[in-house]
């Protein structure tokens, strides 16, 4: 890991897990000790190279990394502005990002003498990535996920029960990712002594939001050596959709010192960011407060009651966002915008049919922003979007949404 | 001296244990919740515990969460739970209300109006089960100079290293949490619970009242052998849940009490 220069835009968290007034460790005391182990276990593994070594391996052989940077020509020339390169995190082993951060974790379990991992799933994709990897270390593995959830995502839940995992569907509050979390968070304060949470975004108490940031570091780290190598420079602009962020976190982090790389951050829209609040953009629509271990922006209504939210993709649906994020939106390093359900869907069938890859619901989100961002800039405009996710998994709730029986 | 300390110290004097029950504000519906609080002094109940309902109560079993969606449904929030409050002080100035929940809903109010608002309708104490000792300038501090009492809970996990940490800046009670694991979960034996409250009574003059999985009247009287205070809740909330009266409840109580007094 490289050392961090004072006053740097990713020198955080502080040793109170804080980024600015954001993060922290809101959790019950039972777990308050599981969490200070699980940060000195980290802290220890960060700076180990055999730790490193094993992952790189993983990381190579296992997922396929490092993912290509693909030169989007026909978008380029469709959007007739800026040079558009996809970063094809869509090629990884399980099909998303997801699994960048999951094997870092699971290495850590192993690391800890943990037998047990617990993780939550919203569409189903972290849920898959940490399915796969306990199989592949013979780890007991439990993945919650909302009721509504398992319903409109079964092929994720037949995925995970042919890896080896049990899916328990959760019938609490709405049935939704945060039910997910909220059962989660309960299992692990019930079974402290040989569990191991694995949390698939950048949220939750301190260490999680750093710890995942890093695992998926890898994703902003390749992008500059692959840039650099096919143009010489650094990109002028990264575009990456946002739910509790770690795909974005991933892409972002190694460039936030590079202060002339503009940076763009896409919420979920829903049906659009209004008082109806039928939608899941906690930045653009939302205010600080604490929930899930961590201070961040949140849908919550005056009494400080959290909202459900609304996105056409399971994986943006989730009332809160990463707390680095929301740091970097207060600092204004980072811009976050959002596109709608209807955007969404329709970049999505764009980029079907002009680059031949289909992409999932949430990137389609980040690439409904590169649709209305490029035309409006120079030729000689390098920006980069994270393709963090293929389609595969979405292709029944387009056609619904398309009105198409399939 | 909150009415929390006025009232271990009046036990302490008879020798009694204190019982120590827990009801949802709002829950089933403000009325119901309102006349079985003003009851349950007469119950026999030493400390009431009343919780602020809360969308994502993580730390709650299924008895709790419902209990916390059933009051938001009937329209509750944390205004009206200070309300309820204040309600209750017109016929009680002596019965200690504990203020139980998730730090959201206080964070979303601002930090020193609700303390002001509570101190004012009556509370004496508040549990807040998402903040540990790492967060306590957000509202321990705070708290205790408004002169409310900031009770924590310690758990199996809280070790001799951390203890100290724990009961440093806790007032009124120190509330140990028997099981690890969610409210309303599986039952702790008073023998295997017995020797780590003496291990925390070492460390520290408050009262320490166990709590979590106590259900019957019996399983009260084993726990008031070696606590100081015994505290019950999701066993009042499921008579709620499945639509006992008020007088019911009460009845319930009693009994709980009767058992935690010995």
């Amino acid at each position: 890991m490289t050392s961090h220069a004072p006053n740097s835009y990713s020198a955080g968290p502080d040793a109170q897990g804080r980024f600015g007034q954001f993060g922290g460790r809101f959790v019950s005391e039972t777990l308050m000790p599981l969490i200070l182990d699980l940060e000195a276990e980290y802290e220890k593994a960060k700076t180990d190279p055999t730790f490193w070594a094993q992952m790189d391996d993983l990381w190579k052989h296992y997922v396929g990394r490092p993912s290509p940077l693909y030169f989007a020509e026909r978008l380029t020339e469709k959007f007739g502005g800026a040079k558009v390169y996809l970063k094809r995190d869509e090629l990884n082993h399980t099909g998303a990002h997801k699994i960048n951060n999951v094997l870092g974790q699971i290495l850590l379990a192993r690391r800890m003498g943990k037998k047990r991992i617990i993780a939550e799933t919203g569409a189903g994709q972290h849920g898959v990535a940490t399915a796969t990897v306990c199989a592949r270390f013979g780890l007991e593995c439990i993945v919650f996920m909302g009721a509504t959830d398992v319903e409109r995502q079964k092929p994720n839940v037949f995925r995970m029960n042919l890896l080896g995992a049990k899916v328990i569907p959760v019938t609490s509050g709405r049935g939704t990712l945060k039910d997910a979390m909220n059962e989660a968070l309960r299992d692990w304060v019930t079974n402290v002594d040989d569990t191991f949470y694995c949390i698939g975004t950048v949220a939750g108490p301190h260490p999680y939001p750093a710890m995942v940031r890093d695992f998926q570091s890898i994703i902003g780290k390749e992008v500059k050596e692959q840039i650099m190598e096919r143009e010489g420079r650094l990109p002028d602009s990264l575009v990456a959709c946002i739910g509790g962020g770690s795909n974005a976190m991933g892409l972002f982090f190694p460039f936030l010192d590079d202060e002339d790389v503009r940076i763009i951050g896409v919420e979920a829209g829903g049906h659009g960011v209004d008082d109806r609040m039928e939608h899941a953009a906690s930045l653009t629509g939302g205010r600080p407060g604490v929930l899930h271990g961590n201070r961040t922006y949140l849908l919550q209504d005056d009494d400080g009651q959290i909202l459900e939210g609304h996105s056409i993709s399971a994986g943006l649906d989730y009332p809160g966002i990463g707390p680095e994020h929301s740091w970097l939106n207060d600092i204004g390093r980072v811009e976050y915008v959002s596109a709608t359900d209807r955007e969404a869907l329709d970049a999505f069938q764009m980029c079907c049919v002009t680059e031949g890859i289909i992409p999932a619901l949430e990137p389609s989100h980040a690439l409904a922003h590169v649709a209305k961002l490029a035309p409006t800039l120079p030729s000689d405009h390098l920006l980069v979007m994270n393709m963090c996710g293929r389609g595969d998994k979405d292709i029944f709730t387009v056609a619904e949404a398309l009105g198409e029986n399939i | 001296m909150t009415r929390i300390d006025t009232k271990f110290a009046e036990l302490a004097k008879a020798e009694r244990t204190a019982f120590v029950s827990f009801i949802m504000a709002g829950d089933p519906s403000p009325q119901m919740s309102a006349d079985v609080l003003r009851g349950l002094p007469a119950a026999g109940v030493d400390i009431i515990e009343i919780g602020m309902p809360f969308t994502d109560p993580m730390a709650d079993g299924p008895a709790i969460q419902l209990a916390g969606q059933r009051a938001l449904e009937a329209g509750m929030t944390l205004d009206k739970t200070l309300a309820m409050v204040r309600e209750f002080r017109t016929g009680d100035n002596t019965t200690p209300i504990v203020l139980m929940g998730y730090y959201n809903p206080i964070f979303s109010k601002g930090v020193d109006l609700f303390l002001a608002e509570a101190s004012e309708a009556g509370a004496d104490g508040l549990i807040i089960v998402d903040l540990p000792p790492e967060e306590d300038s957000e509202l321990c501090l705070p708290a205790q100079e408004a002169g409310l009492n900031f009770i924590r809970l310690a758990t199996p996990t809280t070790d001799d290293k951390r203890l100290p940490k724990v009961l440093q800046n806790t007032s009124g009670f120190v509330y140990y949490v028997s099981i690890t694991g969610i409210t309303g979960s599986a039952e702790a034996s008073a023998a295997s619970v017995g020797p780590e409250i003496a291990r925390i009574q070492a460390q520290t003059d408050l009262p320490v009242c166990v709590g979590f999985g106590i259900k019957t009247p019996e399983a009260a009287a084993e726990m008031a052998k070696v606590a100081d205070g015994v505290v019950v809740g999701s066993a009042i909330v499921e008579r709620m849940a499945r639509g006992d009266s008020a007088e019911q409840v009460l009845a319930f109580v009693a009994e709980l009490a009767a058992g935690a007094h010995g």
